[in-house]
């Protein structure tokens, strides 16, 4: 990697670590310990798919708010404090900034999703005494959930890119609810004829589907994953979070910090 | 102490005071609104609405929802309650969350089904509950056992039952009693033997403590209800005989129509009446019996179960 981008990517990640980002593990560690101990009491039968469905929402939610909330300032806050002029007067392209600062928060999101998982799995083990084969599918439903963070993460980017800290939130927010939907987006595509379809069909290619790389249902009923889904998936979320950076680079490229 | 110290403590202990103050007062005002409780209510009630609300957790949303239906069936079953409007919907919202949530369709059908005040009374709505769990699970053969359960159980639709077990038997993995069940029900149906036979599979096929405690006080009670029926018999026989009724079981063994005096499941003698009827003497501790009760009496709202039972 460009040592530059290396840089950015690394001081991100420490300023989010200053910013105490992490202390969400503890907010978390208590949420899965109280579950863990709380629902075989007040339940039936549902310990170890409360501790897998409520260990994988946690960490999906509390990504998608950090990503949002950390993304929306990455660039914004740096044009306040001023301190994008220092970064910007050395030799520094634009370009690397935006990609610098998608890669630090992705890092920090990956360190924070690996913290969590391991509370997951720990959780898991105190519900069910045991491993078994199965459980090794939640790995691939966290990889799925940064998945998700990466997308999330550049689409932040690209609102803090052009637009106030309040509104990147209000337009990250609502892309990942409309992105929740995408599935229901394209079947009222296909309900609609003539322009109408066109519109309603390329809306919901448009959006961010993240349904499909929500599969926590499914691994909490030890539901196999099939590895052609894992590189579509894997491919379609890159691919995406790629095209989004771009447009954030093309906006940042083209803005007058003076 | 400086002022700063003095601050401190003063809003430590004021925070404090206000919290255990306030719900203090919380509980107070529960006091006066009993009829107040959220769980009657069901803010959202369509099923399809919370799906779509959940953003994709609905796993998650449906733990939530099993839960609160077990302890709506928890709280109104220790309370004696004999209505369950929220339970259905609660089920239903469960079950369309997480289809694949089999532990629903299970417990659920099972505190639909039963009349009050055992269960709700609503053994459609537990054939619903159990349809829509095979649509959504075909290869699970449990859920065809619990439709074939509520059929024979509580609507006595025996040719029901044993279509519902015989298909259950065609799934793979589907445990061999399901077939033996599926051809008691189709020759001997209404008979004790049949019964039991159910009650032991239900048995044999749990994990949970409160099912196992609910099948063992039913093979209980079907114990009684044979026993009664064939000591009124041989009481008759004796009548018979002799031209007057015994006045004791002891009696009976004395004249060599009995090897002893018979006990109940429990242990206890039944009790012998001057009218040749036969009775236990604690029904409160066989629930579910339909013989050898006292005249007018009335079961306690909840069945008791013994400790043991859970086992």
């Amino acid at each position: 990697m460009n040592a530059r981008i290396a840089h950015i990517a690394s001081n991100t990640f420490r300023e989010a670590v200053r910013d105490r980002v992490l202390y969400n593990l503890i907010a978390f560690a208590l949420l899965m310990s109280g579950a863990a101990i709380l629902v075989g009491q007040i339940s039936i039968d549902i310990e170890r798919l409360v501790v897998v469905n409520l260990g994988l929402t946690a960490v999906s939610l509390f990504g998608v708010v950090i990503a949002i909330f950390i993304g929306i300032g990455l660039v914004s806050k740096e044009i306040e404090k001023r301190t994008l002029y220092t970064v910007l007067s050395r030799p520094v392209r634009r370009w690397e900034f935006i990609v610098g600062k998608f890669l630090g928060l992705a890092g920090t999101l990956v360190v924070n999703t690996f913290f969590m998982a391991v509370g997951v799995f720990l959780a898991l083990l105190y519900v069910s005494h045991h491993f078994q084969r199965a459980d090794g599918w939640l790995l691939v439903a966290l990889y799925f959930i940064i998945l998700q963070f990466l997308i999330i993460t550049a689409l932040a980017l690209l609102f803090s890119s052009f637009s106030t800290p309040l509104m990147s939130a209000v337009f990250a927010f609502a892309l990942f609810v409309i992105g929740s939907f995408a599935e229901d987006l394209r079947g009222f595509a296909a309900m609609t004829h003539g322009l109408t379809r066109w519109l309603a069909t390329a809306a919901a290619y448009l959006v961010p589907n993240f349904s499909a790389l929500n599969i926590i249902s499914s691994v909490a009923h030890e539901q196999a994953v099939a590895g052609r889904f894992i590189l579509l998936n894997t491919g379609y979320a890159l691919i995406y979070a790629t095209m989004v950076l771009c447009g954030a680079v093309l906006i940042f490229e083209r803005r007058n910090l003076k | 102490m400086s002022a700063r110290r003095r601050v401190t403590i003063f809003a430590t202990s004021l925070l404090v005071a206000c919290m255990l103050a306030s719900a203090f007062l919380l509980r107070w005002v529960d006091q006066l609104r009993t009829n107040a409780t959220l769980e009657e209510v069901l803010y959202i009630s369509s099923p399809k609405v919370l799906k779509r609300m959940s953003l994709g957790y609905d796993g998650l949303l449906a733990d939530i929802y099993w839960t609160r239906a077990v302890q709506y069936f928890g709280g109104k079953h220790h309370a004696g309650a004999s209505r369950y409007d929220l339970l259905a919907p609660l089920l239903e919202i469960t079950t369309t969350l997480d289809p694949h949530l089999l532990v629903a369709y299970e417990f659920g059908s099972n505190f639909l089904a039963p009349a009050p005040p055992n269960g709700a009374g609503m053994p459609q709505r537990a054939i619903e509950l159990a349809q829509f769990g095979i649509r959504n699970n075909p290869d699970d053969w449990h859920l065809y056992y619990d439709l074939g359960f509520i059929y024979y159980m509580e609507l006595h639709d025996y040719a029901k039952a044993a279509d519902a077990f015989a298909r259950g038997s065609q799934v793979p993995n589907a445990h061999p009693f399901l077939k033996a069940l599926a051809a008691q029900m189709a020759q001997h149906a209404g008979e004790l033997q049949t019964a039991r036979m159910m009650w032991s599979a239900t048995y044999s096929t749990t994990t949970d403590a409160s099912i196992r405690a609910n099948a063992v006080a039913h093979l209980r009670a079907l114990q009684v209800d044979e026993d009664v029926t064939n000591l009124e018999n041989l009481v008759r026989f004796y009548q018979e005989k002799t031209g007057h009724f015994p006045a004791s079981f002891a009696e009976m063994e004395a004249a060599g129509f009995l090897r002893g005096i018979p006990v109940d499941p429990l242990g206890q003698t039944y009790e012998l009446k001057p009218d040749g009827r036969v009775q236990v003497r604690d029904p409160d501790d066989l629930p579910f019996i339909e013989k050898g009760l006292p005249p007018g009496y009335i079961p306690p709202k909840k069945p008791r179960f013994l400790p043991t039972d859970r086992n």
